[in-house]
């Protein structure tokens, strides 16, 4: 017997469609390292500038991730588990960051730190200016990023049965026992992945960062910067290492979570 | 040993309304309901998982109510077992030790005592993923039992398994029940009550509407929901009529006419007669039997230990039968036979 395959007009048109989209976003890319000499890349690597600046970048994005995870993944689960008045409203608040222009987001975070505020009172009481201080740039981080391990870690709490959670109960462990040894376990890889969402969106920010704190200077200010004072070519290599080094931490992270899985 | 008070809960799709109880010490006592029917609610009201908004739990005459889930001593087994898939068989079964300050020799005594009563002792090691129905059954019994609870929750633990583990799983339940282990055991399976029950409980329509013993619940339901429930095929609506005290009761459904042995007066109401009260005949016969019917085989259905006869009336009725009557009488669907039913058989419920 003879199988007719039928061609699907609709399927080619999506294939079509699909493969102009993955272009789109690997062209510039790829025009990007077509465009840089391995010279120049020698030359940015050896840059103490580039350097330093991409390692504050990893070091502020790292530690504001680790900080306000702390806080994130708890809400997360009681997001998950809780139902309360207002919850919706709740939930909205979490995701605004995600919605609003960042910039926008900067002023309003910049009016928080600053010396008038009064969290900026209190740092000043201490001799500290979160203002163009690697503090100020991990609020600015936090701030747009934590809504992606907030809703990610949510998700994986959701998705843990909750009869496991009322087991354990029932088997006499305490609300915090059940939390640490069955509801994160069994979420971990959801948490995992919103950690390297965070880490990633905060380590990529400009547009709020730029207006907390033009230095120290973060990667992407640096290659604004660059951009701005000495054009194109000159911000081409810098970001093209930085590009390399978040794909290696997110390859990384990625492999970490599913080896855990595996394991 | 456990009892339960004017035990209420509001919930959105039903209610439970004043469900009172008393299970003794050492009892096997069996809550029978429909699916949907608050069983499991029930029981994880007794656990404490879930408050009532009415009502007191007494466990050894002690006011439980208010007290945590953690220190009521009350062990439940899910329905679906709840076995925690990231921890081995052996952890499962020491999670509720970890805590308590004993030593790790201690644990894994107290984790291979138990494993070995309940048959397990060859899967520690393994991985909850990579069990069957029953061994999972088995791992949820160890880690509830290995806390020595004063009350064992079963919330229909035998609903997914097949025959044969079935008749595995009941087995040890019994075992566990003989030892002195006090068992409230939820289900929709009347057949588990006759099996294992010491008493059985109907939950319906959120209410307790009989307890006593299989044999009680069984013969004299109180109720039409009991009797159909109990899976009692014979069952009729029709009226009642008790007007010639020299002859027993008549009641008509569908234009037949029955014999029924009961004091009420005329009423509408129920009729249920058991399968195995049936007589089949391929002849009249003279029997002190007051019903005699006559009617042609619509079929025939094999069960696990006999035959299932339906004959047609007028209205359908079914009768067991063995497999060595079914060939002597030569029964073959479309036959006419005769059927005869005692007055005393038919019981009527109004």
């Amino acid at each position: 017997m003879v199988m007719l395959k039928k061609t699907s007009w609709f399927l080619i048109i999506a294939e079509l469609l699909g493969g102009l989209v993955l272009l789109f976003i690997v062209a510039p890319l790829i025009g990007m390292i077509f465009s840089t000499t391995m010279p120049q890349i020698i030359e940015t690597a050896k840059d103490k500038q580039a350097t330093d600046s991409i390692w504050l970048t990893i070091g502020i994005s790292i530690t504001t991730t680790i900080i306000f995870g702390l806080f994130a993944v708890p809400l997360a689960y009681l997001l998950a588990r809780k139902t309360f008045p207002l919850k919706r409203l709740v939930l909205g608040i979490i995701d605004m960051p995600i919605v609003i222009p960042h910039s926008a987001a900067g002023i309003a975070i910049l009016g928080f730190i600053s010396r008038d505020s009064l969290v900026g009172k209190t740092a000043g009481l201490f001799g500290l200016n979160f203002v163009g201080h690697p503090v100020g740039i991990a609020f600015a981080m936090a701030f747009v990023s934590i809504p992606f391990l907030i809703n990610a870690a949510r998700n994986g709490f959701e998705a843990v049965p909750e009869r496991l959670e009322k087991a354990a109960l029932n088997l006499g462990a305490s609300n915090a026992r059940v939390f640490f040894t069955i509801s994160v376990p069994l979420a971990w890889r959801s948490i995992v992945s919103g950690i390297i969402m965070m880490f990633a969106r905060g380590m990529s920010e400009f547009g709020a960062i730029v207006i907390i704190a033009y230095h120290p200077m973060v990667t992407p200010v640096l290659i604004y910067e660059r951009f701005n004072s000495f054009g194109l070519s000159y911000a081409r290599p810098v970001s093209l290492i930085f590009i390399a080094v978040c794909l290696v931490f997110f390859i990384l992270m990625r492999w970490l979570s599913n080896y855990k899985k595996n394991a | 040993m456990l009892e339960l008070k004017n035990i209420s809960k509001n919930l959105k799709t039903f209610n439970l309304n004043d469900i009172n109880f008393h299970v003794k010490e050492g009892e096997y006592f069996l809550l029978l309901g429909e699916s949907g029917a608050g069983k499991s609610i029930l029981l994880e009201i007794i656990a404490g998982l879930i408050k009532p908004d009415k009502g007191n739990i007494y466990i050894q005459g002690k006011d439980v109510t208010k007290e945590k889930i953690q220190q009521r001593a009350v062990g439940l087994v899910f329905q679906d077992y709840a076995i925690f898939p990231h921890l081995s068989v052996f952890d499962n079964i020491a999670y509720s030790l970890r805590p308590i300050k004993i030593s790790h020799s201690e644990i894994q005594k107290s984790v291979h005592d138990i494993a070995s009563q309940i048959g397990i002792a060859h899967l520690l090691k393994r991985n909850p993923n990579s069990l069957s129905g029953g061994e999972l059954q088995r791992v949820a019994l160890a880690r509830t039992l290995i806390l020595k609870p004063k009350c064992l929750l079963l919330d229909e633990p035998l609903s997914s398994l097949d025959t044969q583990l079935k008749k595995e799983i009941r087995s040890l339940l019994r075992t566990i029940n003989k030892l002195g282990q006090t068992i409230i055991h939820v289900t929709h399976h009347y057949e588990e009550a006759i099996a294992l029950a010491n008493r059985i409980g109907v939950l319906e329509n959120g209410t307790i509407s009989q307890i006593g013993t299989p044999n009680e619940v069984f013969s004299h339901p109180k109720s039409a929901f009991i009797a159909n429930f109990c899976g009692i095929a014979n069952f009729y609506k029709g009226i009642l009529y008790n007007d010639n005290i020299n002859q027993p009761a008549r009641f008509e459904t569908n234009g037949i006419s029955l014999y029924v042995s009961t004091n009420a007066s005329k009423a509408c109401g129920y009729i249920y007669i058991r399968n195995e009260d049936i007589v089949i005949s391929n002849e009249k016969a003279q029997l002190s039997s007051r019903n005699e019917l006559e009617g042609i085989i619509e079929d025939i259905e094999p069960l696990k230990e006999g035959f299932e006869i339906i004959v047609n009336i007028g209205i359908k009725i079914t009768a067991s039968i063995t497999a060595t009557a079914i060939n002597e009488l030569d029964l073959y669907m479309g036959k006419k036979v005769f059927l005869y039913i005692k007055a005393t058989a038919i019981k009527f419920i109004c």
